[in-house]
Formats: structure tokens, C-alpha cells, sequence
């Protein structure tokens, strides 16, 4: 257990220091720190607590959710291919977020923004469950999500296709592809509080995915009730993954592999893949941030579009495996 | 003392009655198999004594209270039920597998204790599977993972075992072993009711039968008494020679 934890733990710390130490401007690190501590508003201390800490504070946040919420469908659904995107939270937030800067942001800034997500997430989430009815099985709950993920999609393009300006339509596809960058602290706190509620719906359900692995009425035999069990895991995606696809943005990949990559590592026990999840998560999204800093290109790249870039490959080899397994 | 019980349980799969108007008691120290035909409803009478199905009319009891009055921690606890083909999802090592079972008394929170430990060690020696404990849970053979399901239903340490065909994959010497493991199972405070198809197994082992066909309980009795050439004939639809004595035996000749 520990010979997984402390060097995941480790890995993290050391990305989030590279993540502060990294961008346009080099500063030292140690004088930020200093002035901070001093109260002296120099260029290092506004750089590092207004810049580069809501970032990489975001990062960690983010892509904790998106590990542990993957993980956590995976185990609900007992499919390696579930993400949190499946039951439409993801496309859920990004669609309301979008109708959100379209329609509200210019008078009522982003304050509302993870309330937005939140509420698109949850309402998706809803959708899917009500198509899917109340005793329904997985493959139906997956259709149900892929119905609901390609009406998110069209009405995504529907906006786009009706933006006033070509300007307006940048906006929106920059905000869909997934960014940390030019964040607050003033974000970060607003994705803070849903992103822990969630999380805390998630504590202790371990054991009870654990048992799932016999299938639910074995599960419902060892006393697991497994209708409340689904209720707590989507509620909880739908708040975290609301809030943090509200303040970043679609970034894919990581709810899918990451739970997938490090399953091995903890004898496919998908109770203890949650925290490990939640820590190889936030190391790869601090990871693709410190990349997409350090590749030099004319437009700032997207971390969504990295990971991206990097998931398809992984998808692919994912199909192989399950081929050769199958063969 | 009656450990569990139905009264006039009718079960529903969708809209069909899989199960009709079904009473049965299972006392302490009993092993009782559930008899019957393909499609007879034994293993939807089954599940729903073990709370998986909720009758339509008519009620189940446990130790004398309606099943639904339980906490569903303390049923968990009072009673295993061992699937006829329950999935594996994830390739569990055995004993991580096994120790499933140890799932209601532990919190959330709880690591496994010495106690639990030491309960997976014996149930794993009991079903034979001390060799299996670190082999992949889904590479195992039909019997071999027939055991190892056993082994984790018994993990639980329950009152009343529910155990849905755990012989029909099994070659001759772990029937037997499995058929003893039950007998001593069912012993003082305990009881198992076991859905068999090998009536001579069933009637060397079982204190009572109980017979099923298209969902009614239609006999219940001492094996000599449930099985009879004519029983045979009219619900099994064979022609058959039994013999009684120390090792019961149910030959099918022909179909009639």
C-alpha cells in the first residue's frame, strides 16, 4: 500500500514545485515565497501568488477529481471504458458553462460560473438516469450517457454556429478545449467548495465497490444497497466534475487512464484505486501543464489538447490489449 | 427454532410468477436441499430468501423477523447467498476475492484484522483452495471458481448459508468434500439450504428435500420420502431406480 502512496505523493510535490517554478518570466521561487511572507507586493510575489499558485492549485484540484471520479465510475459501472464523461456530467458543465459566457457573463461576471457547471452536470446526470429508468442495467445507463453526451455536443455547436462574432466563437472553443492558464485564486475558491463536497460523498465507498465486484446482487446479499450506492457516486461526479470542467474547460483522458494505468498497481482492488486515482490524476494534469509551458509555440498550447494528443495513442493501445484478449 | 422461513410467497420476474404461493421453514442444524427440474423457480425462491427479490405477497423471515425488518448490515451478517453464476468483474487475487465476504463486519474504514485473516485462511483449507490463494480469481477453471465463491459466501461466518448449485461443476472427491463441508456447516445454530441437481448426493447428505416444479413447492420430507419412482415419472419425466441405505442411489434409465 505505501510502496504505491509515497512515491505517488512524492511525484506530486515535486510537480507542483516544478509547476510554480515554471512559466514566461523566471523568478526566484525562494524571494516570491520571502515577500509574500513580508507583505512587499514585488513582481515575484504578485507572479507567484496571483499567476502561478491558482494554477497549479487548479491543477492539483482538477485533476484529482477527474482520477478519483473515473475511478469511481469505473468501479460502479465495473467497466474499465466508463469515465465521468459517460453519464454526461462532463459535456453537462461544459454545455452550461458555454450557455453561462454567452448569455450571462457579460453582466454578471464569472462568479456563477461552477454553479453553472455544477447545475448543467447534475441536470445531465438526471437526464441520463431518467432515460435509463430506475432498474436499469449498465449497457443501458452507457446508452443513455452517449445519448445525452451527443445532445450536449449539438447544442454546444449550435452555439457556436449562432455566435455573433468570430471573436465570440474563439472565446468559446479556447474555454471548451481545456486551459489552466489565467486563472485567480478568485476561481480556484469558487471550484474549491463543490469540488470537496464531492469528494466527501465519496469517502468510505470503497468497501462497497469492493463488493460490487460480485456483481450487485451479490453485492446487495453482503449488504450493500446498490441503488443509493449509484445515487451518492453520480451526485458526487456531477458536483466535483461540474465545478472543475466550469473553471477548466473538457479535459479528457484522464478520468479514463489514469484509473486505468494504475489498477494493476493496486491488485485491481477498485476501493484502494480511489486515493491512488485522485494522486496519479493531479500529477498528470500538473505534468501536461509544466509541457504545454515548456513547448514553444506561437499560439500558448491547451493542456486539454495534450492530453489529448496523448489519450487517443493510449486508446488505441487499450484496443489492441482487449483484441489480443479476446482472441 | 425456525432460522428461516417463507409464507405463501408468490415472485415475480417482471410480470411472470416465477414463483407461486411458496412455504417453507428451515430449522437450526438442518441441511435441506432444494430439489427440482430446470425452471422450477428454486433459484428465484432462493435469491428471495436471501432478500434479492421481493416477494409480490407473502413474506420471508429470518430468526423469526420479516426479512425487510433487518438492517441490511445485521442480514448481511445472519446470511450468505452463494450465486449460481455470479460474475467476477475484476481479476481479485483468491484470497482478496475470499476476503469479500468479510465485507459486513467491517466499517469502511476497518484494514483486515487477524481475526479476519485467520477466518479466510480456515474457509480457504475447508474448500481446498489454500493452493489457489494468489491465482487471478477470473483464470480459474469452473470448479476451481466454484469453490473459491463457496469459500467466500462461507468467509461471512453466517447463521443460514444459501448456497445455489455449488456442486454442478465439481468432479467427484470436492462433491464430496463440498457435501461434508455443508453437513458439518449445518450443525447446532446453523443451516444451509443448497439447490442440487444430484438427487443420490442430496439424498445421502440432505436431512430433508424440499421438491419444486413451474414455481410450486409440491413435497417436502425425509429424502426416502420426497423421492419416489412415481415423483420421478411425473415431475422429472424418467423412469428411475432408486436405492436407499447408506449410499443412496437415483439412476435415470430412459425418459418416459
Amino acid at each position: 500500500m505505501k510502496a504505491l502512496f509515497v512515491p505517488l505523493s512524492v511525484l506530486l510535490g515535486l510537480l507542483f514545485f516544478l509547476s510554480l517554478s515554471i512559466g514566461p518570466e523566471s523568478i526566484s521561487l525562494w524571494q516570491g515565497v520571502l515577500d509574500i511572507g513580508a507583505g512587499n507586493e514585488t513582481i515575484q510575489a504578485v507572479i507567484l501568488s496571483e499567476i502561478r499558485l491558482p494554477r497549479a492549485l487548479i491543477g492539483v484540484f482538477a485533476g484529482a477529481t477527474l482520477g478519483l471520479c473515473g475511478a469511481a465510475m469505473q468501479g460502479l459501472l465495473r467497466n474499465p471504458l466508463a469515465s465521468p464523461g459517460l453519464v454526461g456530467s462532463s459535456s453537462g458543465a461544459a454545455l452550461f458553462a458555454i450557455v453561462y459566457l454567452y448569455f450571462f457573463a457579460g453582466s454578471a461576471g464569472t462568479a456563477w460560473l461552477p454553479a453553472a457547471g455544477m447545475l448543467g452536470a447534475l441536470l445531465a446526470t438526471l437526464l441520463v438516469y431518467a432515460l435509463a429508468g430506475r432498474q436499469s442495467s449498465i449497457t443501458t445507463l452507457i446508452l443513455a450517457g452517449v445519448a445525452i453526451n451527443a445532445l450536449a455536443t449539438a447544442l454546444m455547436s449550435l452555439l457556436l454556429n449562432l455566435a455573433p462574432s468570430p471573436y465570440a466563437v474563439r472565446e468559446l472553443v479556447l474555454w471548451t478545449l481545456g486551459d489552466l492558464s489565467d486563472r485567480s485564486m478568485h476561481d480556484f475558491w469558487l471550484m474549491l467548495v463543490p469540488t470537496l463536497m464531492g469528494w466527501a460523498l465519496l469517502i468510505g465507498i470503497g468497501a462497497k465497490l469492493n463488493a460490487l465486484t460480485l456483481g450487485e446482487q451479490t453485492a446487495t446479499s453482503l449488504g450493500i444497497n446498490t441503488r443509493h450506492l449509484r445515487w451518492r457516486i453520480f451526485i458526487a461526479v456531477a458536483l466535483a466534475i461540474g465545478a472543475c470542467v466550469a473553471t477548466t474547460g473538457m479535459i479528457g483522458f484522464i478520468g479514463l487512464a489514469i484509473p486505468h494505468l494504475l489498477r494493476p498497481l493496486v491488485g485491481h482492488d477498485p476501493g484502494r484505486l480511489l486515493p491512488a486515482a485522485a494522486l496519479g490524476g493531479a500529477s498528470l494534469l500538473l505534468a501536461a501543464d509544466v509541457v504545454v509551458r515548456l513547448v514553444p509555440t506561437n499560439e500558448p498550447l491547451k493542456v486539454g489538447v495534450v492530453t489529448a494528443l496523448v489519450g487517443a495513442p493510449f486508446f488505441l493501445s487499450l484496443v489492441m490489449r482487449s483484441r489480443k484478449e479476446y482472441l | 427454532m425456525s432460522l428461516i422461513s417463507c409464507q405463501n410467497a408468490t415472485i415475480k420476474l417482471g410480470e411472470t410468477p416465477v414463483v407461486k404461493d411458496a412455504s417453507l421453514q428451515i430449522s437450526a442444524g438442518e441441511l435441506v436441499g432444494l430439489i427440482g427440474p430446470n425452471g422450477a423457480g428454486k433459484s428465484t425462491l432462493l435469491a428471495a430468501l436471501a432478500g434479492i427479490h421481493t416477494p409480490s405477497a407473502g413474506n420471508v423471515q429470518l430468526q423469526g423477523r420479516a426479512l425487510q425488518d433487518h438492517p441490511a448490515e445485521q442480514r448481511a451478517r445472519a446470511l450468505a447467498w452463494l450465486a449460481q453464476s455470479g460474475p467476477i468483474n475484476w481479476p481479485l487475487s483468491v484470497e482478496r476475492l475470499v476476503a469479500l465476504g468479510r465485507t459486513p463486519h467491517r466499517s469502511s474504514w476497518q484494514q483486515a484484522s487477524s481475526e479476519d485473516a485467520a477466518i479466510i485462511e480456515r474457509v480457504l483449507a475447508e474448500t481446498d483452495c489454500l493452493a489457489l490463494r494468489d491465482r487471478i480469481a477470473n483464470t480459474l477453471s469452473g470448479g476451481e471458481r466454484a469453490r473459491v465463491l463457496l469459500a467466500r459466501a462461507l468467509a461471512g461466518e453466517p447463521t443460514v448459508l444459501l448456497a445455489d448449485e455449488p456442486i454442478a461443476a465439481l468432479d467427484f472427491s470436492h462433491q464430496l468434500q463440498t457435501m461434508e463441508l455443508l453437513r458439518n456447516f449445518a450443525n447446532g445454530h446453523r443451516s444451509c439450504l443448497v439447490v442440487l441437481h444430484d438427487l443420490s448426493l442430496a439424498a445421502r447428505y440432505c436431512d430433508r428435500l424440499i421438491l419444486m416444479d413451474e414455481g410450486l413447492v409440491v413435497s417436502t420430507g425425509a429424502p426416502q420420502e420426497v423421492l419416489s419412482k412415481d415423483t420421478l415419472r411425473t415431475i422429472y419425466g424418467v423412469e428411475a431406480e432408486i436405492t436407499l441405505g447408506e449410499f443412496p442411489s437415483v439412476l435415470a434409465k430412459h425418459r418416459v
